[in-house]
Formats: structure tokens, sequence, C-alpha cells
């Protein structure tokens, strides 16, 4: 096999030259001080004057508080139901309407957005001349919205997780007296933490980054941060969303950096102690 | 395990539950699915009813409702009106009811060469993407899988890294390199080649999918191609095959159902994509997606953009069935 390693480099190299030169260049051209984005000004770069043009932006800044809430609260609904759809369809074997489930669950992350965003908001219109809620569409539709999409995602994450363990550890608690909602808290919660953390991640990057869903269901007056950023880029290049995407960049780096070194931590950990406890017995 | 036959064997299940028509097939299901934990719950616990409702009902209320909304109104009438359609059956008199199932929106799409043609245009766009990610997307999970396991992890973590940014902001990354004036013909004119006009074309589009879509492409082949028993490889190399040939005959049919799972994964939303060929693509051809906005938003004809999400659901059906299938089985067989 010595002979094909050159081959496997070679693709590796283009593979990742391919991946990160885009995002190389934004972060790059984001110090550069001349408006056009390709001209390169050696004379005054590097520059920050483009992150403070950002910086200043009240329409920016407020977009992205609003994009931080419809996050925030989106990751924590889609986490618990996410689990709770992954742990049915892991550990409660066969029932009645299971497929129907395992459908919807796996239809959301391959449906085309703009079909996902239509139907949404048609509901929203019917419900609200039906029962009056939700009143308008905004904050309320977005996380609805978000959490239909990203719960799926939850579901598979949460799911795949269960399956790499049996019940062995569900049941020798149970025989021990626990009730199930205890061995959900004290037992399978605790194995599946890793998976509900990166799905929390996970819903919370498909949410900040959703333009298309948000710009069916989000009424006036309710503009996320990928809205403005799509209206600003539509008419062409501008610096300042270089700065962006730059410090995007980097918190993400960051945050993927340090939850990759704590997942295998954890990983070490539970593989250790399953190892003792097989030990011991 | 030891444990497990020192218990007692399980009652058979088709005199306490799910006896109806399909209690043989769920009695089957349940002697080869997961063993006691589930049994118990299923029989005794309450709170069993809550956690299966809670995701069930919202998954039916804001996902299964919403499709059904949609293909209600793709047979209403348009109205100059809010909500601007006519309701599918409608008061007319004290007693009175009149049915209106109207399929001029489908006629209407068939006849009007703008939409067959962009329905055509996106699956054409969608298939294509679809074959330069396997090309690219193959050689690098390949290389992947067969890498040292630490290497590997930090691989895999460059691949995914690019998926936790913002899509946006990618697909707007290009902008800056594809343009006339743009860094590739920059680079191109130092050796003296080009200026060549990238943006706004088919090319850009492909680019723009490839880009985005790799991630999807990459992890289910590397799940495949990582769990290959090398020892064929070596067994075939002993019978005298060169590396080509190996590959071709046990390498690429074993990592089928990978390429099948990374190829709908990129094709099915890459037909609806609506971003990237706004940004990158031509403007007097557009995708599907494009139209479906336009038609909702600039024309507000709420019926016609139902019609045509209705078709294109119709189109990526079986599409989608195939990767549900896939899919099951891929997080069924992970518990063997």
């Amino acid at each position: 096999m010595k002979s094909k390693s050159w081959f496997r480099r070679l693709a590796l190299f283009f593979g990742f030259a391919f991946l990160y030169v885009p995002i190389l260049s934004m972060v790059v051209y984001s110090f550069n001080n001349s408006r056009l984005v390709t001209v390169w000004d050696a004379a005054d770069s590097p520059t920050l004057k483009w992150y403070r043009l950002l910086f200043s932006n009240e329409q920016m800044l407020s977009a992205a508080w609003l994009s931080i809430q419809v996050a925030t609260v989106n990751a924590t609904g889609a986490v618990i139901l996410g689990t709770l759809a992954g742990l049915v369809l892991a550990r409660f074997g066969p029932f009645k309407g299971r497929t129907l489930l395992s459908a919807m669950t796996t239809a959301p992350l391959v449906c085309p957005e703009v079909i996902t965003g239509l139907s949404l908001l048609l509901l929203f219109v019917f419900m609200e001349q039906l029962i009056g809620w939700p009143q308008g569409r905004g904050f309320t539709t977005i996380v609805i919205a978000h959490i239909t999409f990203s719960m799926a995602y939850v579901t598979v994450v949460v799911q795949s997780r269960l399956s790499t363990f049996d019940d062995s550890l569900e049941e020798a608690a149970l025989d021990l007296g626990a009730r199930p909602a205890k061995v959900f808290f004290r037992i399978t919660l605790p194995l599946i933490l890793p998976a509900i953390l990166s799905g929390w991640l996970l819903a919370f990057t498909l949410s900040w980054d959703d333009l298309v869903i948000s710009q069916f269901v989000a009424g006036p007056g309710s503009t996320t941060l990928p809205m403005v950023v799509f209206s600003k880029v539509r008419l062409g290049v501008s610096p300042d969303i270089n700065a962006l995407a730059t410090i995007m960049v980097t918190i993400v780096g960051i945050g993927v950096i340090l939850s990759s070194l704590y997942m295998r931590r954890q990983e070490r950990r539970l593989a250790l102690e399953m190892q003792l406890a097989k030990a011991e017995k | 395990m030891a444990r497990s036959q020192v218990r007692q064997p399980p009652k058979p299940l088709i005199d306490t539950w799910g006896a109806g028509r399909l209690g043989l097939i769920f009695s089957l299901l349940y002697r080869f699915g997961p063993p006691r934990w589930s049994q118990y719950v299923r029989k005794n616990w309450a709170g069993r009813r809550l956690v299966v409702a809670a995701p069930y009902l919202w998954l039916f209320l804001f996902f299964a409702v919403p499709f059904i909304i949609v293909l209600k109104l793709s047979f209403s009438e348009v109205r100059l009106a809010m909500p601007p359609f006519a309701p599918l059956i409608e008061k007319v008199g004290d007693l009175a009811y009149a049915l209106n199932v109207n399929l001029g929106n489908y006629a209407f799409l068939l006849s009007d060469a703008l939409y067959v043609n962009s329905y055509l245009y996106s699956v054409k766009v969608a298939a294509i993407s679809t074959v330069f990610c396997l090309l690219l997307g193959y050689p690098m999970s390949y290389a992947i899988a067969r890498s040292t396991p630490t290497l590997r992890s930090l691989w895999l973590m460059l691949i995914i890294l690019p998926f936790w940014t913002s899509f946006l902001l990618r697909v707007y990354a290009w902008v800056g390199l594809l343009k006339t004036d743009g860094l590739i013909n920059q680079v191109l004119g130092l050796l003296s080649l080009g200026p060549f006009t990238m943006m706004y074309t088919d090319f850009a589009v492909y680019i723009g999918i490839v880009y985005s879509y790799l991630p999807f492409m990459i992890l289910p082949l590397y799940s495949n191609l990582e769990k290959h028993d090398l020892t064929l490889l070596e067994a075939s190399a002993d019978l005298g095959a060169g590396p080509i040939k190996s590959f071709l005959r046990i390498t690429l049919p074993l990592s089928a159902s990978g390429i099948i799972a990374g190829s709908l994964l990129v094709f099915i939303p890459a037909v609806g994509e609506y971003v990237i060929p706004s940004l990158l693509g031509r403007s007097d051809q557009l995708m599907i997606g494009r139209v479906l906005t336009d038609e909702f938003f600039s024309n507000r004809d709420w019926p016609v953009a139902s019609a045509v999400s209705t078709a294109m659901l119709l189109l990526l059906v079986v599409p989608i069935v195939l990767f549900q299938r896939y899919q099951n089985r891929e997080l069924a067989g992970a518990r063997k």
C-alpha cells in the first residue's frame, strides 16, 4: 500500500486547500485597508477599521443579539425534544407509529429549506386565522421553525450515541429498584451527555446560521443576523462582512478545539470506567 | 454475555401486547430488538406515553401538518385578498357549499416553460455538483480512513470545522475569489492566463454547492470506508491484482452504501438550494428554490408557490425515502 500514499497526501492537500483557502482569504482581507476587497493596500494594512465599522453598525448588532436569543432558546428546546425522540427511537422498542416518528425525524435533515419555510409560514397563517395564535410573526415563529428542523439533528446524534451502548446498565439500575425516570436521570443522561452537548451546539449553530427558513417565518421588525448579511452581500462585496467572518471563525475554531479536547477526555474516562466495572465483575 | 443466560426467557409477546395485525412482526422485531429495559418501560411506566407524545406531537403539528396545508393550498385559486387564495370549501348559501378544487396551478406549471426549465436546470445542477462532490470527497475520505488514528481525528475535526462556521459567509467568500478581478484571476494573471469570467455562471454554482456540502459527502463515506476489512485487499494483492484492480473490485463495491448516502445528502438539499445560486449563479436561469420564493414573495401567488413546492417534493420523494432507509439501517446496524 506504500505506493499509493503520495496519492492520499495529494487528495488531502487539495481537499483541505479547497476548504480553507476561501476562509483564510476572508481573514486576510478583513485587515485590508482598501475598500476594494481584491486590492491589497500594503501601505496602510493591516488595519482594524472594518472591525470598528462592524461594531458601530447598530442594525447589525441588534440583529446579532436577536440571533443569539433565538439560537439559545432554539437549542434548548431542540435538545429537550430531540433527546426524547432519540430515546424513544433507540430504547422504546417497536410501538405503533414508530415508523412515522422516525420518518418525521429524518425528513427535516434533507428536506429543502424553501419547502420547510413555506409550509411553516402557511401553518402559522392558518393557525392565526383559526385560533388567533401566533399573533403576527416574529421571535416565537422563528424559534418554533428552528426547533422543528434542528431537533432532527439532535435526535440523530442522541440516537446514534445511545445505540453504541446496550441497556445493561439501565437494566441493572431497574433490578436494584430505581424508577424509570430515575434511571434516565442517573444512568442514561450522564452516558449521553456528550451527545446532548454537541447536539445543543449543533442546534445553536444551525439556528444562528439559518437564512431561508427565517426569511419565510420572520415578520417585519424581527431581522436575524443572516438576513442582514444576505441583504448586504447581495449588493456586492463589503469588507466589514470579512471582519464578521473572521470573528466567527475565531470563536468557532476555539470552541471546536476545546470541545474536541473535552470529548476525548470524556471518552477516555468512560472507557476506563467501563473497563474497571468489567474487571470488578 | 453470561448475564443474559441467567435471565429468564421473555414471555411471548403476542398475548400481552400488539396482538393486532402486526403483532407477529412486532414480536419478531422485539426478539431481536433491545431487551428487557424497554419491555419494562413498555409495560409499567405511565410516563412513557408522555415521553413519546412530546416529540411526536411537535413534529406532527409543525412538520407533517404544514405539508398537508401546502398540498391543500396547491389546489386553491389565487385571489386578491389576505390571505390571497380561495378556500377549498366555500360557503355560498345558507346550506350550500362549493368545493373549489382547482388543478389550474399544476396545469400552469406544466404549460409555462419557465417552471419546467427551472426544474430540469435544478436537477442538472444538483446532479453535476453531486458528482464533483463525490470525485473530491471520495479520495479525501479514503485518505482519512487509512490514516493513523491520531491524524484521523485531526482530519475529521478539520472537515467538520468549516461546517460550524456560517454557511452564508462561506458562500460569500467565493464572491471575492471568483470575481473577474478576484483572487483566482489575479493568481492566474501572474501566470499570464485569463482573466476568466467565473462569477454568475453554472461553474460558480457547482463550486458553491461542492464547497458547502462537502462534509455531508465525506462523513458517511468515511464511516463506511473506515469499517472495511483491509485483509481483503491483502488477499487480492496476493492473488496478483494491482492496486487499481483491487480498488475497483473490492473497495468501490464495498463502499456503495456510503456513496449512495453521501450523494443523497448532497443531491436532495442542492435541488432546492436558494442562497448559493442567488449569490453566485446566473440571473437568466433560475433554480427552482428561487422560483418558489419569487412566486411567494414577489408575485404573492401562494397557490402557485405551493404547487411548485409540492411538485418539488414529488421529485424528491424517491431520494428522500431511499435516504431514510439507509439512515435507519445505519442506526440499527450500529447497535450490533
